[in-house]
């Protein structure tokens, strides 16, 4: 067994969050930023030395606890992926949040290490109730990160929060114990090849979904995002839009494609069905916000939607386009949120009608500010197009109808990004407040340089990442392939006679 | 031929150091070095060019970088230079360096110039790598790159709320088209395999007469493909339906408009069905749509184009309807053709442009036509190039000897539409040459001919009264110029009556009824020869020597590219061991075009000068003509002023129900329903049984973790059980 890395990266944080609770506020920053930083660094060894092909299991460590309850740890490209979005994210929020958290520093600083350790942990765990205690315990700081550092109906988000939660985790917490006792096993690579019974898996895939669709968050079941995302503080919304609203889409290609795959198969349309409506509904709900993290938090509804009709192809565009969007959206959404927080601690509002102009004095703002937003939107060359592409080209070749739905969301979301965009940057400054906005500071230009620079290093050679997960992909592939659906083109071979109409001008012509 | 990689990257690198240059450099280092960038890129094409004009280049692929890899989708950045792309290379950088050249002396005033600069160059970027692209992705990256691009540029002055408007307008526009492209781009990678170009157009021959499904019906294969692939051309080239976006893109200064919405980006999508053409090729249908579609819009927008006021919307509408000549040119098989008059059209109509910003420049950024006149003596060198360029566009010729640009290119269109066995589409053509020629000759006349017009004009009134201050000569600081604009637009715009400042459609608004008084425009139909005579003491300057040059080279193309080139572009004989392939060369359709009867051939002629003499006889000997037949047939005149209604019926039909929807679904979607239902109504009943056991201050974090404990504690206990 080689170095636990994947260990130490949880351990890091956790003794850093625990020290913080006995350090001035000061020193709690310093801790914070230490400690995340040394886990980026760990993260980038960690995907250096991940053996692109290799193994499907990487980094594998294991120990007993007692009875079958297991310390077991590993990674597939999928699980590295997300880890290094985790730690990447992760010093940006304690640097988002330097200024802006005045009271209890110490505690909020804990609070925010400690769901560092349990984002990671949830990627990292190879063992069903390892996962289950990182995956649910991940919410318990972010409660309190709205709770106690939100806005003022910071109770009301967080309630709404736990109640949608609340059924969906008990559902699936039942299923895993069915499973865990029919398979005989705890792990989770183990119940990757496990195959139910398929009236059975539509069961458990259901108690699943249950859980991961409210993490998701799918339509209906949305509208505690726009609330939590009003209430939480700029960094909470960075790391919930960043690497929390993924659980739900790593759920999914972890535990409902690889161990349901008929019962995936099946239930294609539901999920087809409610992705479909999800892009159309919340694009026009997004349109006509005034509040920006509303706008952000609808439009993360329906980019997830783009990530759920990926995973459900069932094939690799679908698939890897849904892991770049989640890669993306990652990246993105967390800087439109670094964005609004930006001008929301020098004006106090997110009221989008009381900005205007500040292409005037903040022109470096402005400048990334069109960067994420123009990502947002999917142009070629930003991360969210590769992942849209691919993720959309997969659908289609399931379902046309469902593809050609879901391709309006390019449409509506120009519409609500530039709209967005327009009210706040353009025009003329809106008032003498507006005007006395100074320009980015650099600090606020060191916390949203990097996350430019990644999204345009995904949407130019995204091969770095989409490298890691082939091997994933083919392996899911391979696993789900009998349950595929056949999609409605089937397209018929060509005869190689062009149909008669008026075709009185090629016979004759010099083919190219 | 590693040229092609200065010339697409040296724009992107100038575009990037003058976009980050610090203000502190000035605007010189900047300008100098984009300008420099694109002068370069055009010396480096124009040999590629001649390389293909002599034969003596074959078509080449230099690879980049690798893109996206996923499953057998496999696609990489490569520039691909073959005849089809030497055709744009050269249009696109040669172009593009003079209008470099002209924003010297056209922005000079204007603070904001580096970023300018820094958005022209990219534009021109992104345009290379769409036309150099060896897939449909790379195809698509340019595609939208361009949009961005022009997206800023329309809305380079963003303090003017129209300007933001028509930017916004553009890219959503735009994006109704690529939603087209980019379920196409689907569709031809599930039945090919592939996206790249030379491997789809191999095999679609092959494919003709197979059927696919598609959304709820099947049909044949290659047509859906390409209908879905030419939806996204219908938008980049503003073809009827989704044309709206181009006149309101002309609030974008003016270089940008003889750039981007005359030369070069609004010919991406002749471009795509010329790159694509064998795959169009394999479906009647999807031909005949697109000359239906081109024909429609040729003749649509020369209708609109007689009664605009704005010389830059005249412009605009020309431009829509001759890329509807190159579409139904395409449509009928004749892609050497179009292409030949996409050439031919970027020179005259660029100049056009570039003549139109030389005299709005004049005129203290007046655009409305009315306010003009007798302006052939004060500005010489404009007026000689704009009349060079309206020879050109109204094809102005001498049967069986040569002609100005136009007389070859757009008269090939219609000889080959009736040839190839659409007498339609070429009637069509012939009329709405009429209506070319009648707009063209109309906007020459107002502008140059007759009794100077310019004391009623605020423009002018406010530069004299700069001027009488002392506070500024002539060299009027631009850009207060246009926050001027900005401040006092509802004023001006009334009291002008000027279509243009109304009539585009704020399209985004919540509430469309409250800020878009625009709506309805405020249009008045007071004649120009109504409008008081005189000078007010106004004198117009001929513009800088940066924006004459331009001006005279782009002369040179308008006068003799279609004499000089239809030598490879069209004619039979030589054509098709230019093109090499690159497009579908139909060496029988090109015969045929010689053998069409003696009127035919005569016909762009006969209405060229009928329409000239219209012009004439409504504009110079009876002034009054026009305000009587626009009272006479106030319907018709109505119609065309307002460009049929157009933005009204969108605005009634797509923008208002979104945001009402939009609000529909929240309110009573969201919160009335799902949240009232769900999470609302379920803490009412948490609340109550709480209340109940009388321990609601536990507080919801303590009761899931409560839960999560049971939970873990009935695992654990199965755990050291099993």
């Amino acid at each position: 067994m080689s170095f636990p890395i994947l260990s130490l990266m949880l351990a890091i944080p956790a003794a850093a969050a625990v020290a913080c609770l006995f350090l001035s506020a000061s020193a709690a920053r310093w801790t914070a930023l230490a400690a995340t930083l040394a886990n980026l660094a760990l993260g980038v060894v960690l995907w250096l030395s991940y053996d692109v092909g290799g193994a499907q299991w990487q980094f594998v460590e294991y120990a007993p606890l007692f009875g079958r309850f297991g310390w077991a740890l590993g990674i597939d490209g999928y699980a590295l992926l997300l880890i290094v979005l985790s730690v990447f994210l992760m010093p940006i929020c304690i640097g988002a949040s330097w200024q802006a958290i005045e009271k209890r520093v110490p505690e909020y600083m804990s609070a925010f290490l400690f769901t560092e350790v349990l984002m990671i942990g949830t990627f990292a765990a190879q063992d069903l109730f390892l996962f289950y205690i990182f995956f649910e315990a991940g919410l318990i700081p972010m409660f309190l990160i709205i709770g106690i550092w939100g806005g003022a109906n910071r109770i009301y988000a967080s309630y709404k929060f736990f109640l949608y939660t609340l059924l969906g985790s008990l559902l699936m917490f039942i299923a895993m114990l069915y499973m865990s006792i029919t398979a005989a096993t705890t792990s989770i690579p183990a119940l990757m090849n496990y195959d139910f019974p398929p009236q059975v898996q539509t069961w458990l895939w259901l108690a699943f979904f249950a859980s991961f669709a409210v993490k998701m968050p799918m339509w209906p079941v949305h509208t505690w995002l726009p609330d939590a995302h009003v209430q939480a503080p700029t960094a909470g919304s960075v790391i919930l839009a960043g690497v929390l609203l993924k659980l739900g889409g790593y759920g999914f290609l972890r535990f409902s494609l690889p161990m349901f795959p008929e019962a995936s198969a099946q239930l294609v349309w539901l999920v087809f069905g409610l992705s479909a409506v999800a892009v159309i509904y919340t694009s026009l709900v997004a349109l006509v916000q005034s509040d920006m993290k509303k706008l952000i938090a609808y439009s993360s509804v329906a980019h997830m939607a783009i990530v759920t009709i990926g995973l459900f192809a069932f094939n690799a565009q679908g698939i890897e386009g849904a892991m770049m969007v989640m890669l993306g959206h990652g990246l993105v959404s967390g800087a439109l949120f670094l964005c609004v927080g930006v001008i929301y601690d020098r004006l106090h509002t997110r009221e989008i009608s009381r900005y205007g102009g500040l292409a005037i004095n903040m022109p470096r703002y402005a400048l990334l500010f069109l960067l994420f937003t123009m990502a947002s939107i999917g142009l070629p060359g930003t991360s969210n197009f590769v992942g849209e592409i691919l993720s959309l080209m997969g659908t289609y070749q399931v379902s046309t109808t469902v593809a050609l739905l879901c391709t309006t969301g390019i449409i509506l979301g120009a519409a609500y990004m530039l709209y967005l965009y327009r009210r706040v940057v353009f025009g003329e400054i809106k008032s003498e407040e507006v005007a006395a906005m100074s320009d980015l500071s650099p600090r606020e230009l060191w916390l949203l340089a990097p996350i430019a620079a990644a999204v345009l290093w995904m949407g130019v050679y995204p091969e770095s990442f989409l490298a890691p997960m082939r091997k994933d992909t083919q392996i899911l592939l391979a696993r789900i392939d009998r349950a595929r659906p056949a999609g409605d083109s089937l397209p018929t071979t060509g005869t190689g006679i062009v149909p008669a109409a008026h075709a009185e001008t090629h016979a004759q012509g010099s083919a190219h | 031929m590693t040229s092609i990689l200065f010339i697409v990257f040296v724009p992107l690198v100038a575009a990037i150091v003058a976009g980050f240059a610090n203000k502190s450099f000035g605007a010189t280092l900047p300008k100098a070095i984009t300008t420099g960038g694109l002068f370069l890129a055009s010396a480096l094409s124009w040999p590629i060019f001649i390389g293909f004009l002599t034969g003596a280049n074959e078509a080449t692929v230099t690879p980049v970088l690798h893109f996206i890899h996923s499953g057998t989708f496999d696609v990489s950045w490569a520039l691909r230079v073959d005849a089809l792309t030497a055709v744009m290379l050269v249009v696109i950088t040669s172009v593009s360096a003079l209008v470099h050249l002209y924003s010297w002396g056209y922005m000079a005033e204007d603070p904001d110039q580096s970023r300018f600069f820094a958005y022209l160059s990219l534009f021109t970027f992104a345009m290379l790598m769409l036309v150099t692209a060896d897939n449909l992705i790379q195809m698509f990256f340019g595609w939208e790159g361009v949009g961005l691009a022009s997206y800023l540029l329309i809305g380079f002055w963003f303090r003017k709320p129209s300007a933001n408007a028509a930017a916004i307008k553009a890219f959503v526009v735009n994006r109704v088209g690529d939603l087209g492209f980019m379920l196409g781009i689907f569709g031809t990678y599930l039945v090919f395999n592939t996206v790249s170009i030379p491997a789809i157009l191999a095999a679609a021959p092959s494919m003709a007469g197979s059927t696919i499904g598609f959304l709820w019906f099947r049909a044949d294969t290659m047509t859906v493909l390409c209908l879905l692939l030419f939806v996204g051309a219908m938008g980049k080239s503003a073809q009827l339906g989704l044309h709206t976006w181009l006149p309101d893109a002309m609030e974008g200064p003016t270089p940008v408009s003889a750039l981007i919405h005359a030369a070069t980006m609004v010919t991406a999508g002749v471009f795509m069905v010329c790159r694509l053409s064998p795959m169009f090729q394999t479906s009647p249908t999807a031909m005949g749509f697109v000359t239906f579609i081109g024909a429609a819009t040729c003749l649509f927008a020369a209708t609109v184009g007689t009664t605009q006021t704005d010389i830059k919307r005249v412009i605009a509408y020309s431009t829509c309807s001759q890329l509807g000549y190159m579409f139904f040119a395409a449509g009928v098989g004749a892609y050497g053709a179009a292409m030949f008059h996409l050439f031919t059209h970027a020179f005259f109509k660029a100049l056009l442009f570039l003549g139109a910003g030389s005299v709005i420049h004049a005129m203290h950024h007046e655009q409305d036509m009315r306010y003009y006149g007798g302006l052939r003596k004060a500005i010489p060198i404009t007026f000689w190039g704009m009349l060079l360029g309206t020879l050109a566009i109204t094809g102005v010729g001498i049967y069986g000897v040569g002609g100005f640009a136009g007389y070859h290119s757009k008269d090939a269109i219609i000889e080959v539409a009736w040839a190839a066995g659409s007498p339609a589409a070429s009637m069509v053509g012939v009329f709405a040459a009429l209506l070319t020629s009648f707009y063209s000759w109309r906007l020459m006349f107002l502008t140059f001919w007759g009794e100077p017009r310019w004391a009623a004009s605020e423009h002018i009134q406010h530069a004299l009264h700069d001027a009488h201050g002392g506070a500024h000569d002539h060299a009027h600081d631009a850009h207060h110029d246009h926050a001027h604009d900005a401040h006092g637009h509802e004023a001006h715009a009334a009291e002008h009556g000027s279509a243009h400042a109304h009539g585009h459609d704020d399209a985004h608004h919540p509430d469309p009824a409250g800020e878009d008084a625009g709506h309805a425009p405020a249009v008045e139909s007071r004649g120009f020869n109504e409008i008081p005579k005189g000078t007010g003491g106004y004198h117009p300057h001929e513009s800088p020597v940066a924006m004459l040059i331009p001006l005279i080279v782009l002369s040179i193309g308008a006068v003799a590219s279609g004499f000089v080139f239809h030598h490879w572009f069209i004619d039979p004989e030589t054509a098709g061991g230019f093109w090499k392939g690159a497009l579908y060369f139909n060496e029988h359709l090109m015969h045929e075009m010689h053998q069409v009867p003696l009127l035919v051939q005569l016909a762009a002629t006969i209405v060229m000068l009928s329409g000239l003499l219209i012009a004439y006889l409504t504009y110079i000997r009876s002034p009054e003509a026009p305000a009587k037949f626009a009272d006479t047939f106030q319907p018709l005149y109505q119609f065309l002023l307002r460009k049929w209604y157009f933005d009204e019926l969108y605005h009634f039909l797509f923008v208002r129900p979104a945001f009402a929807i939009g609000r529909l679904l929240w309110h009573r979607g969201d919160e009335g329903t799902i949240d009232r239902f769900g999470p609302n109504g379920s803490a009412w009943v948490v609340q109550v049984g709480s209340r109940v056991a009388g321990r609601l201050q536990t507080g919801y974090v303590y009761t899931y973790a409560f839960v999560m404990l049971i939970g873990l504690t009935a695992a654990i206990t199965w755990a050291i059980a099993g």
